[in-house]
């Protein structure tokens, strides 16, 4: 079953320098209870991919169904469907943990109880408790992609966007991610969309990979399916698969150092 | 859902000004100032029209405390879209129409609230008022902030950084206050100025709220006044929430 499936979605954006197209035509499918990781080079088109997805940007082209929603037509069941995570994430650093977790369960139309109830739930979930009555910027940058993603948990949603969650994480924190990433996957079956730049996080944690650059597909498969193809062999490695893929070269391994 | 999605923006933004209430007193500052130091100097001068000088000024200043402050409203945005606030808010299904006027409803309380401190200075100085007319004078304040807040707001969504949006504010707010008479008024100016003055939505506000202070409701001037506050809030919250649905900010 696809969870999101595309056809030749498009993003033009006018700047005064004339159109430039961020996306152009992407066909992609994804399906229910998978962990996607989604690639590509800086400026590929990754982020306004993921926030047309999260009816942020309307499409200038194309086509697309969110957990059984027309993107066009109807954005609000697409946001009932799906939880987003920006880059940037998303908490006022003067307000609260309990209460940004309490405003978000508002947001989504929980009566004042039901969003308290929930709040201390998340908490709970993602070891925030003892954070509650911290203003969110006092909180490390680990424990900030926890709040972060536990606002974006509020409606329980099928589906959830993490733009390079794992960006500016200590190893520790990033492994605890990535727990919890396989955790919600496994636990409640949700889907995961994420974007990274890491890829020992993609190896570790996608299922399946969906490579984009210039804002088209441009590979896609399980890691070892495109390390075979594209790397030469399943044991190489995904750097120099993806280096293979976008055509961007790799130093040569033996080249001489700048440093003498 | 508009109503408790409004109430819940409201609630938010107003606890944020009320965390800041040195920034919530700040405000008055410059008005204040110009009450204390300006004001005086009017008190013996022929500046036509009914009353003392202060129910010539007062109305002014606190225009100028709306026209200044919401103008400038747009500012706290800009600094939520870097924290991803906006975007957050954005993928709930909260009412974009909320999202604007949960925040101007808040604007238009903080105004209306540091109108009232500056209205009791204002009668520590000399203002005598009849109490309609200086109620009369908070509504239309609330009216203009309503405005110049929806319009900050939506060009504030639309700029991406800060030095973009402060120039542009003040390229407008400082002409406004100028034509508009809210220092002196208009009736004073050679006949050019005035006839200019009158393209200058504020001017209408202004006399309005001037005669309010002499206790003269049923006036044309008030008419004029209470169509042109009305009609522009009318267009500020469209323009705003059109900005509010549409834009990928």
């Amino acid at each position: 079953m696809a969870i999101i499936s595309t056809a030749g979605l498009a993003h033009t954006f006018r700047t005064k320098n004339g159109p430039v197209d961020a996306v152009r035509g992407l066909d992609l499918t994804v399906r229910e209870g998978e962990i996607l990781g989604f690639l590509g080079p800086n400026g590929a088109g990754k982020t306004t991919t993921l926030r047309m997805l999260t009816t942020l940007l309307a499409p200038t082209g194309g086509a697309a169904t969110v957990a059984g929603r027309d993107l066009v037509s109807d954005p609000a069941g697409v946001r009932r469907a799906c939880g987003y995570v920006a880059q940037s994430g998303g908490v006022d650093p003067q307000i609260t943990v309990r209460e940004e977790l309490v405003t978000q369960g508002r947001l989504y139309r929980l009566t004042k109880t039901q969003a308290t109830q929930r709040a201390e739930e998340l908490a709970h979930d993602l070891d925030l408790t003892e954070l509650l009555d911290r203003k969110a910027g006092a909180l490390s940058g680990g424990q900030r992609r926890r709040l972060d993603i536990a606002m974006a948990l509020t409606h329980r949603p099928a589906l959830l966007f993490l733009d390079e969650p794992t960006t500016g994480l200590d190893p520790g924190s990033r492994a605890d991610l990535w727990d919890l990433v396989r955790r919600l996957r496994d636990e409640h079956g949700t889907t995961v969309f994420l974007t990274t730049h890491y890829l020992d996080e993609a190896d570790a944690l996608a299922d399946r990979l969906v490579i984009v650059d210039r804002g088209t597909v441009v590979a896609e498969g399980t890691p070892s399916a495109l390390k075979l193809r594209h790397g030469g062999s399943i044991d190489a490695s995904l750097q120099d698969t993806f280096l293979a893929i976008t055509g961007r070269s790799a130093a040569p391994a033996d080249a001489t150092p700048v440093a003498v | 859902m508009l109503l408790h999605d409004t109430a819940l923006i409201y609630g938010r933004y107003l606890r944020q000004s009320l965390r800041s209430r040195f920034a919530l007193l700040f405000g008055v500052l410059m008005p204040l100032l110009y009450l204390v130091f300006f004001g005086p100097l009017l008190t013996d001068l022929p500046l036509g029209g009914q009353g003392s000088s202060w129910q010539l000024l007062v109305p002014g200043l606190l225009l100028q405390l709306g026209l200044f402050g919401a103008s400038f409203a747009g500012f706290s945005i800009i600094i939520e879209k870097g924290q991803g606030v906006v975007e957050r808010m954005r993928v709930t299904p909260v009412s974009r129409l909320a999202l604007l006027l949960g925040r101007v409803l808040r604007d238009a309380t903080v105004f209306v609230f540091q109108a009232v401190l500056l209205v009791l200075a204002a009668v520590v100085m000399g203002l005598r008022a009849p109490l309609p007319g200086v109620l009369i004078g908070f509504a239309f304040v609330a009216l203009l902030t309503v405005s110049l807040g929806s319009l900050s707001y939506a060009l504030a969504m639309k700029v991406s950084t800060p030095t973009e949006f402060g120039p542009t504010i003040n390229a407008v707010s400082m002409p406004s206050m100028l034509l508009s008479g809210l220092m002196l008024p208009m009736t004073l100016a050679p006949a050019w100025l005035d006839a200019l003055s009158h393209f200058m939505p504020f001017r209408y506000l202004v006399d309005a709220m001037r005669d309010a202070y002499v206790g003269s409701y049923a006036t044309t001037t008030m008419l004029y006044g209470v169509l042109v506050a009305v009609g522009l809030a009318a267009l500020s919250v469209t323009v705003g929430t059109r900005v509010f649905r549409t834009t990928g900010a």
